[in-house]
C-alpha cells in the first residue's frame, strides 16, 4: 500500500513538474540556507581550531604584571624546569625593530628568547640552527630568520652565515625558518626575527622577564597548577601578580562563539524551511480541492479515508524530500565551489548537517501535509463525485 | 430452473433531506429485491428518487430507514472505512461521465480498485488485462484516456468495475454522454455480461435503454413499482 501510495504521489508530483518545482522551491532554499550555514561555520571552526592546536594547544602562558621588586630571572626559569610537571619554559621578550642588509630594510618583530623556545612553539626550521644556550649565556649577536623576513631583505633564503643589522647593531645569520603559510601567519602576518633574549633585554631597556612560556611535561592542568604554585611562592602568595593561559582555554571560548554562531545561523535557516512547508501546505490545499472528482472516483471504487490520507500525506512528504534531495546538492556544489575559491579552508557537508536537513525537511513535510491530506480524506464520495472542477 | 439467492434486497427504504430546514423524502418506503445474474434497469425521471436509490444501493450513502441486504450482509450504520471496504469488494460502478482518472493508463484505471483490495502486483497485472479483454480494449491497455474515444473510455470504466468481480455492476446512465450508435454498442456489451452470469443494476431515464434489459424498476416520488413486460 505504502508502495502504491508512493507511485500514485510520484505520478502526481510528475504530472505538474512546474508547480511541484515551484512547491520545492521553499525547501530547496531552506536546506541550502540551513546546510550552507552551519557548514561554512563548522568549515571555519575546524580550520581555526585546526591552527590553535598547531599552536600548541598545551603551551601555557605567564605574564607578570607586577614583579613586587623581585623581578624573574633566567635563573628562575632553571628552578621552574626543575619540576617534574614543566618540560621547558622560555622567555619571551618582544620589540620592534629595524632590520637592514644592504640597501633593503624592514621593520620586523623582534624576539628576545633562549633555545627552549623552539620546542615550545613548535617551529620548524629551512637552514641553519635555532638559538643556543651558549648564544644566550654569551650575549651573542646571532639572529633566526623567519621565511618571509629573509625573502625581504635578500631576496633569498638560504642566508646562513650573512650579515644583517638590527637597530645599528650587527647580527649573524645562523638560521631560517620554514615557511609559515598557517591562517594565522596571515593573520598576524609582519617579519619576525629571533635573537638570545640576554641581547634583546639590554636593547629594549627591559632586563627583567614579563613573559613565559612553559610546555608540560605530561598533563596541561598538572603544569599550570605546578606553575601557579611556583609563582605564588615566587611573589609572596599575590595572585594580582602574574596572570596564566593556555591555548585550550582559548579553543573553548572559540567553539562557544561557533557553537552559539550555528545555532543562530541554522535557526534563521530553519525559519526558512517552515517558510517552505507553509508553501507546501498551501498547495497541497489547492490540489486537494482541484482534485475533489479525483477523491470522489477513489472512494467510490473502494479507497478508504486512510489510504486517501496516506496518498495526499505521502504526496506532501515526497515534496519536501526532493526538495531536500535537490537542496543538498545544490548545497554540497556550492561548498565546493566556495572550498575552491578560499583555497587553505575545506568546507565539507557533515553527516550531522545533512541528517538534520532530511530529518527537519520530513517533519515539515508531515506536519504541513497533515491538514490538507485530512480535508481530503473527510471528503464525502457522493459530493466528490458531483464536483466539476 | 431454480430460484437464484438474491443479491439485493431492499425493505421500506427512507431517505430524507434536509434543504432550508424543509424536509424532502427522496426514499419514501422503497422495497425491492434484486437477483443473481438479473440484468435489471431502475428508470426514473430526474428527482425521483433515483440517484438517491443508486447511491444506497452502491453503499455510498446509508438510509436513514428501512433494511438493505447486499449479497448475505445488512448494510447498517457502518463507518465511512468500512463502506469503503465493501464498495470495493462488492459494488462495480459505472458512470455516465466515465470517471477516469486522465494521468493514468488504461490499465492503471482498471488496476485501481484492485490496489485498494491490495492484490499483488502480477495478480493485479493480470486481472486487470482480463478485464480489458472482456470488454475487448486489451489492445489499448497502455494508452490514456484522453487517447481514447468515448465508448472505448466507458469500457475501460466498464472493466475497471469488472476488474474485483463485484457481487453487482451498477451503471448510472453508462450511455448518457454517448451517441446512439457508441450507446448501441454498450448495451450490447452489458447483455453479453450479463449472458456470461453477471449481475448488472442499470439506472436511466431513457425508456429505450430500459427495454433493453430483461427487468425494469419504476421509481416516482420515492417508490418503487415493478414494470411489467
Amino acid at each position: 500500500m505504502i508502495l502504491q501510495s508512493i507511485r500514485m504521489a510520484w505520478e502526481a508530483i510528475t504530472s505538474n513538474k512546474l508547480r511541484s518545482f515551484l512547491t520545492m522551491l521553499g525547501i530547496i532554499i531552506g536546506v541550502v540556507a540551513l546546510v550552507v550555514l552551519v557548514s561554512l561555520v563548522n568549515g571555519a571552526t575546524g580550520a581555526v581550531t585546526d591552527e590553535i592546536n598547531a599552536l600548541g594547544n598545551d603551551m601555557i602562558t605567564v605574564s607578570i604584571r607586577d614583579d613586587k621588586g623581585s623581578p624573574i630571572r633566567l635563573e628562575d626559569l632553571n628552578e621552574l624546569m626543575q619540576d617534574d610537571a614543566v618540560l621547558q619554559a622560555a622567555p619571551a621578550g618582544s620589540m620592534t625593530a629595524t632590520a637592514k642588509q644592504g640597501y633593503s630594510d624592514v621593520s620586523a618583530t623582534v624576539y628576545g628568547t633562549t633555545s627552549a623556545y623552539y620546542d615550545i612553539q613548535g617551529l620548524a626550521l629551512q637552514y641553519g640552527r635555532f638559538l643556543k644556550t651558549t648564544d644566550v649565556d654569551n650575549s651573542s649577536y646571532v639572529a633566526v630568520l623567519s621565511y618571509d623576513t629573509a625573502d625581504e631583505l635578500f631576496g633569498r633564503q638560504d642566508v646562513v652565515g650573512e650579515r644583517i643589522t638590527i637597530d645599528n647593531r650587527s647580527f649573524q645569520v645562523v638560521g631560517i625558518l620554514e615557511e609559515d603559510d598557517s591562517l594565522f601567519a596571515g593573520l598576524l602576518g609582519g617579519y619576525s626575527i629571533y635573537i638570545p633574549y640576554t641581547v634583546e633585554s639590554r636593547m629594549a631597556d627591559q632586563p627583567y622577564i614579563t613573559s613565559v612560556y612553559v610546555s608540560p611535561a605530561g598533563d596541561t592542568d598538572a603544569t599550570e597548577q605546578a606553575v601557579d604554585s611556583y609563582m605564588l611562592a615566587r611573589f609572596n602568595q599575590d595572585e594580582d601578580a602574574f596572570s596564566i593561559s593556555n591555548m585550550s582555554s582559548i579553543s573553548d571560548a572559540m567553539s562557544t562563539i561557533t557553537g552559539t554562531l550555528s545555532l543562530l545561523l541554522g535557526g534563521i535557516a530553519a525559519i526558512s524551511l517552515l517558510v517552505g512547508g507553509i508553501g507546501i501546505m498551501n498547495i497541497m490545499l489547492v490540489s486537494v480541492t482541484e482534485r475533489t472528482k479525483e477523491i470522489g472516483i477513489r472512494k467510490a471504487i473502494g479507497a478508504g479515508r486512510r489510504s486517501i490520507m496516506m496518498q495526499f500525506l505521502i504526496e506532501a512528504l515526497m515534496v519536501s524530500l526532493m526538495g531536500c534531495l535537490f537542496g543538498l546538492l545544490l548545497s554540497w556544489l556550492i561548498l565546493g565551489i566556495v572550498t575552491a575559491i578560499a583555497g587553505s579552508i575545506t568546507f565539507g557537508m557533515s553527516l550531522g548537517v545533512v541528517l538534520l536537513a532530511v530529518g527537519f525537511s520530513s517533519a515539515i513535510g508531515l506536519i504541513f501535509g497533515l491538514y490538507p491530506a485530512n480535508k481530503a480524506a473527510k471528503k464525502h464520495p457522493i459530493d466528490a463525485l458531483r464536483y466539476e472542477g | 430452473m431454480a430460484v437464484e439467492k438474491p443479491i439485493i434486497s431492499m425493505r421500506d427504504i427512507t431517505k430524507i433531506y434536509h434543504v432550508g430546514g424543509e424536509e424532502v423524502r427522496a426514499l419514501d418506503g422503497a422495497s425491492l429485491t434484486i437477483r443473481k445474474g438479473e440484468f435489471v434497469s431502475i428508470i426514473g425521471p430526474s428527482g425521483s428518487g433515483k440517484s438517491t436509490l443508486m447511491n444506497i444501493m452502491g453503499c455510498l450513502d446509508v438510509a436513514d430507514g428501512g433494511e438493505y441486504i447486499l449479497d448475505g450482509q445488512s448494510i447498517e450504520q457502518y463507518s465511512e472505512e468500512e463502506l469503503a471496504h465493501i464498495r470495493n469488494r462488492e459494488i462495480g460502478f459505472v458512470f455516465q461521465n466515465f470517471n477516469l482518472l486522465s494521468r493514468m493508463t488504461a490499465l492503471g484505471n482498471v488496476e485501481l480498485p484492485l490496489i485498494y483490495q491490495r492484490v499483488r502486483l502480477a495478480d493485479r497485472k493480470e486481472k486487470a488485462l482480463a478485464a480489458l479483454e472482456r470488454v475487448g480494449l486489451a489492445d489499448r491497455s497502455g494508452h490514456k484516456p484522453t487517447e481514447l474515444s468515448g465508448g472505448q473510455q466507458q469500457r475501460v470504466a466498464i472493466a475497471r468495475a469488472l476488474a474485483t468481480s463485484p457481487a453487482i455492476l451498477l451503471a448510472d446512465e453508462p450511455t448518457g454522454n454517448l451517441d446512439s450508435k457508441t450507446g448501441e454498442d454498450i448495451m450490447s456489451l452489458f447483455t453479453e455480461l450479463h449472458e456470461a452470469g453477471d449481475t448488472i443494476v442499470l439506472i436511466t431515464h431513457n425508456e429505450d435503454i430500459a427495454r433493453r434489459t430483461q427487468r425494469r424498476i419504476r421509481i416516482m416520488d420515492g417508490r418503487v413499482s415493478e414494470v411489467e413486460s
